[in-house]
């Protein structure tokens, strides 16, 4: 009987604070909402040691915390939200806490996309950006799964950046950029004379029109897939953005609040919403003028 | 039926009108929340002013032993409007060779430091001569070594960087498919000569914490820090963001 009432008011207390949740973003929404939001997800192994939690458990705290925000960046009308789950850097933590953490993720892709989730009930498309061939087959079958199970989606997009670092993605897109080009050389002069040799080289050197720009680069990026970013939150209070999106953030709002990752809430995204409104035709104006 | 029709015409008034009020409300409502925040930064602002001038004046003691030499290469990151005011720009080159830091990266988006490149340059040997001459004691001025950068030297390098790999590697037959590395991209950089040093801080005077295009390559694990604008620079400010970096501990993913 008891259990029932504390259901009972747990419901109507989820019920209420949902209806302060709309109120309060209806206010926000009165100025320029954001379109995609980035998470560097720092500070659970912090948090676990602070709340004396069995190693791991901050990082399960760490999944509710996202969870949450994904729910309120959604609600809010943030199209596009990108999180930092493991960078390449990762890989050389002590392997236990990697193995765990590869295990962790795969137990959450797989919740993450049954039919009851709340990605299938807000209509959000998942992407993993990163190299992927660096995790393990079981890793990179989950998310490949996921991608494919939620590509009907079309309301909302999350990237999952897993075994992702900005440089990696850089120098990928530029051997995809060069594959690209290596292509279209060949092709060209399969059509014109059969593949001279001689040719081939010289239009490798010397045509202006074979040489990879900058808009070649960006188009293999890993992040191509969305806008970019207007704000990158990073918990924990660092100021660096730890080889995250560097190519992407030129005009980007950077918020480093004090709070570990599992530690975030509401308040801070609508402090930082509030910032990005009072900077909005500062960074549009310099958008505009890259 | 007309008396339902009309009553329908009053329904849809009220709610149209309700509607009006709502969004009049909620506008009101976002207004005042923008006035308190103003507000709030505005104390802050003063409050940061109070602090800065008794950092300066040698006031708050733990402010007065800052261990510069943590500080191997500073980045200072200007919006391109305020770099403009060259003399602010040498005023804050001053105060940062006077803490002792020898190598800093100066940065605006469009390169309107690079263009005053030369007036900088002369005007802060200029001035460190001005001290050495006008001290009583020989003090000793270190040479601070200067770089300038913009946009340019950011996603324009890389395609450049791109161009050399791509004619390096393949510019024959293509036996095998390159693998490019990391290290290859920044040999590639360094060939193209926009391999510069990785800076351990990066101050950003602008209204906004953003780094305008800083070259991607070179702040991995770069401490970015706000300082405001220019023309609201203080001297405190820099002392502070220094020695806040010195207390920083970083595990490089780890």
């Amino acid at each position: 009987m008891e259990g029932v009432n504390g259901k009972k008011v747990g419901h109507l207390f989820e019920n209420i604070s949902s209806f302060v949740r709309q109120c309060i973003f209806s206010v926000l929404s009165v100025g320029p909402v954001p379109s995609h939001i980035a998470f560097i997800m720092d500070g659970n192994r912090r948090y676990s040691k602070k709340q004396n939690l069995i190693d791991g458990n901050g990082h399960r705290a760490g999944f509710s915390a996202l969870i949450n925000m994904l729910k309120y960046c959604y609600e809010l009308g943030v199209k596009y939200v990108t999180v930092y789950a493991f960078s390449i850097d990762n890989f050389k933590r002590r392997p236990e806490e990697v193995v765990s953490l590869m295990k962790l993720m795969q137990e959450k892709i797989d919740e993450l996309t049954k039919e009851e989730s709340i990605v299938n009930h807000l209509g959000i498309r998942i992407y993993f950006q990163g190299n992927l061939k660096l995790l393990s087959d079981h890793v990179r079958s989950a998310a490949e799964r996921a991608m494919v199970k939620t590509s009907g989606n079309s309301k909302a997009v999350l990237s999952i950046c897993v075994a992702y670092t900005s440089t990696d993605e850089i120098v990928h897109a530029v051997q995809e950029s060069c594959e690209e080009k290596w292509d279209e050389i060949r092709k060209l002069d399969a059509n014109n004379d059969g593949g001279n040799l001689v040719r081939l080289e010289e239009n490798v050197k010397d045509k202006d029109e074979h040489r990879i720009g900058v808009i070649n680069v960006d188009r293999h990026m890993y992040m191509s897939v969305c806008p970019d970013p207007d704000i990158i939150i990073r918990t924990s209070g660092a100021a660096r953005l730890s080889n995250f999106l560097l190519w992407q953030s030129a005009h980007c709002l950077l918020y480093s609040p004090a709070a570990l990752w599992p530690e975030i809430g509401l308040r801070h995204l609508i402090w930082v919403i509030l910032d990005f409104q009072r900077n909005y035709l500062y960074l549009k104006e310099k958008k505009k003028q890259s | 039926m007309c008396r339902s029709m009309g009553l329908g015409n009053e329904v849809q008034k009220i709610l149209s009108w309700t509607s009006v009020c709502g969004n009049l409300v909620l506008h009101l409502v976002w207004l005042i929340l923008h006035l308190i925040i103003n507000v709030w930064y505005s104390v802050l602002g003063i409050a940061h002013m109070v602090e800065n001038t008794l950092i300066s004046c040698g006031l708050l003691k733990s402010y007065n032993a800052v261990n510069i030499s943590k500080v191997r290469y500073l980045a200072v990151v200007i919006d391109s409007e305020e770099a403009r005011e060259t003399s602010k720009v040498l005023e804050l080159l001053c105060w940062l060779a006077s803490i002792g830091v020898k190598s800093i990266c100066l940065y605006d988006r469009e390169g309107v430091l690079k263009k005053s490149q030369t007036t900088i340059i002369e005007g802060l040997n200029k001035s460190q001569k001005a001290i050495v001459e006008g001290s009583d004691h020989g003090t000793l001025v270190e040479h601070v070594d200067l770089e300038f950068v913009s946009f340019a030297d950011s996603k324009p390098a890389v395609a450049k960087a791109a161009n050399l790999l791509f004619a390096k590697h393949y510019a024959s037959t293509k036996p095998e498919e390159p693998k490019f590395t990391e290290s290859d991209m920044s040999e590639a950089l360094q060939a193209v000569g926009y391999g510069g040093p990785e800076p351990d801080l990066l101050f950003v005077y602008g209204p906004v914490r953003c780094h305008m295009g800083f070259p991607a390559w070179r702040i991995r694990y770069t401490e970015i820090v706000h300082m405001g604008t220019l023309k609201s620079m203080e001297f405190g400010s820099l002392i502070k963001a220094i020695r806040k970096f010195t207390k920083v501990q970083q595990n490089y993913g780890q």
